[in-house]
């Protein structure tokens, strides 16, 4: 097989994959029709392509290709007669696509608030986004979620097959239904990068790479939703972490803490991303969870020019992210804050005042609690809870960190 | 697409189900789907008290009293509609003067003469 049809081919799926499945899908209402056909039509071009060339627009080729399975599957099933109409209009747009080599409407943003609708079950939103939108395969997503392929696989068919049957809608939801929406497709996106972060231990593994996804979904949804602060808070929030990578553990596998992290491994490159989307997000002037979280990370990032932590800022901005959404990660957050901007008494009282069903087996208010007792001289208090820290982390290294604390305190 | 709207609940809120609040809640729920086109067909259930179940086993007919699970929450009555697509059915759903204590549950309809043409 001749390697520019390869590569032609490659670069296609690269570039133009969940814009063709979009675009299928957004007519059909059927994502897995879509993919079927798109598959079929990829099989297509790896037989033709090598002999018979590359065709001038290969997207055009195609779908061309893809709506005739369409088609051929249509008059197989017999399926209802709804569909009669989709295909007639895929035909003629596919015609006008091919013949005034227009590009094909981008209806990628249609297809992440299908993947982020609340009639979807939460669990199969993100790797319904990786794999329509990215077009990663279900055994990858499988790994990355740490569930087998075959519920993964299952997971996907029956979140498809609800799309297609109970009638979601490609639509862009309206005001004042849109921003809740918005808001599950940019938590489906931060579920993405969250599963990525917790185990970047192994930086070899699939984790890594699907953080690396959740942030170039991030950016889609930035360039597909440039109006919207908030794509831009979580674009910037997930850069920001993705900026200290390299720092977060030494050579040897340790857990670095935040404010001891080495900051010639951080990556200006990201980092100046990041704060370029914070600015777009604050000129847009709508305050929101993710812009805060960004901007928090934002206060960090300053230290590498600085070489101090303004931790009184980062306390008023968790201020407002518990008033917004009063999560235990932020009530954390809030307490390490104020314990750090000089008054670990008053930290230590916001810490206990969260209540102690979320905090059971929640692994960093143990461990900020062993850090804030141990500011206020109570050490026996901060080994125990530095032990119950590290019998909740999953992350070996963590649990190393956080046994080493406790052992400091011993003696 | 055709969907029902099925109202799940509770015997307090269906002991009040004849309340004039209530009665006229759903009239006017009747008529607004009605107003706009959407209106199918729809109707309250009586009491699971007043249920006889029936199925037919290798010839033989069974007949019991009683509805068909004995639950907290029960059907309670049904409507459907002919709208675009979910979020629209979604929409009316949330509509529903029966929304705010009960649950509605929606649900596509499939066979014959239930199929139409997707407005998109």
């Amino acid at each position: 097989m001749s390697e520019s049809a390869c590569q032609a081919i490659e670069t296609v799926v690269q570039d133009s994959y969940g814009r063709l499945i979009a675009y299928l899908a957004a007519r059909s209402g059927d994502v897995a029709g879509a993919e079927d056909a798109l598959g079929d039509a990829l099989v297509a071009a790896l037989n033709r392509w090598p002999a018979e060339g590359v065709p001038d627009k290969p997207e055009a080729w195609l779908l061309h290709v893809a709506r005739n399975r369409l088609i051929d599957a249509t008059r197989r099933k017999q399926v209802r007669e709804k569909s009669e109409t989709f295909l007639r209009q895929i035909a003629e747009d596919a015609a006008t696509v091919a013949k005034t080599h227009e590009h094909f409407p981008d209806e990628r943003l249609k297809l992440l608030f299908v993947c982020g609708h609340p009639a979807i079950d939460p669990a199969a939103r993100t790797p319904l986004m990786l794999q329509t939108v990215l077009g990663i395969d279900a055994a990858r997503i499988a790994s990355a979620f740490l569930v087998s392929p075959a519920s993964m696989s299952q997971r996907l068919v029956r979140a498809k097959n609800k799309i297609r049957d109970a009638g979601i809608p490609f639509r862009v939801p309206e005001s004042p239904e849109l921003e809740e929406r918005v808001s599950f497709v940019l938590d489906a996106i931060y579920a993405g990068y969250t599963t990525g972060w917790e185990s970047l231990m192994e930086t070899a593994s699939t984790h890594h790479a699907i953080a690396a996804e959740a942030v170039a979904l991030g950016r889609m949804l930035t360039q597909l939703m440039p109006r919207e602060p908030e794509a831009h808070g979580l674009l910037a929030l997930m850069l920001h972490c993705e900026a200290r990578r390299a720092a977060r553990y030494t050579p040897e596998g340790k857990f670095v803490p935040l404010d001891q992290q080495d900051m010639a491994l951080w990556s200006e490159s990201m980092i100046d991303e990041a704060e370029r989307h914070l600015f777009s997000a604050a000129r847009l002037q709508r305050m929101g969870r993710y812009q805060l979280e960004a901007a928090i990370q934002s206060v960090h990032a300053v230290r590498a020019k600085t070489g101090h932590i303004d931790w009184k800022e980062i306390a008023l901005l968790y201020e407002g992210l518990v008033r917004i959404a009063p999560r235990i990660g932020s009530l954390v957050g809030r307490a390490v804050a104020i314990a750090q901007a000089g008054e670990p008494a008053a930290g230590f009282a916001a810490l206990e005042k969260i209540s102690a069903d979320q905090t059971l087996s929640y692994q960093p208010y143990w461990a900020t609690r062993g850090h804030l007792l141990r500011l206020l001289n109570r050490n026996d208090e901060a080994v125990e809870a530095f032990n119950r820290a590290a019998s909740l982390t999953d992350d070996p290294a963590l649990r190393e960190h956080l046994l080493q604390l406790a052992a400091a305190g011993v003696g | 697409m055709k969907y029902a709207l099925l109202v799940h609940q509770s015997q307090e809120h269906f002991d009040h189900r004849d309340d004039k609040a209530a009665v006229a809640a759903g009239r006017a729920y009747a008529e607004a789907l009605q107003a706009a086109g959407v209106f199918v067909a729809g109707a309250g259930l009586d009491s699971p008290r007043n249920a006889t179940t029936v199925t037919v086993r290798g010839g033989k007919r069974h007949v019991h009293d009683g509805p068909y699970a004995e639950t907290k929450e029960f059907l309670a009555g049904f409507g459907i509609i002919d709208v675009p697509d979910l979020d629209a059915a979604l929409e009316w759903a949330a509509r529903h003067p029966a929304a705010g204590f009960a649950t509605i549950e929606v649900r596509p309809l499939i066979g014959i003469g239930v199929a139409d043409a997707r407005t998109r």
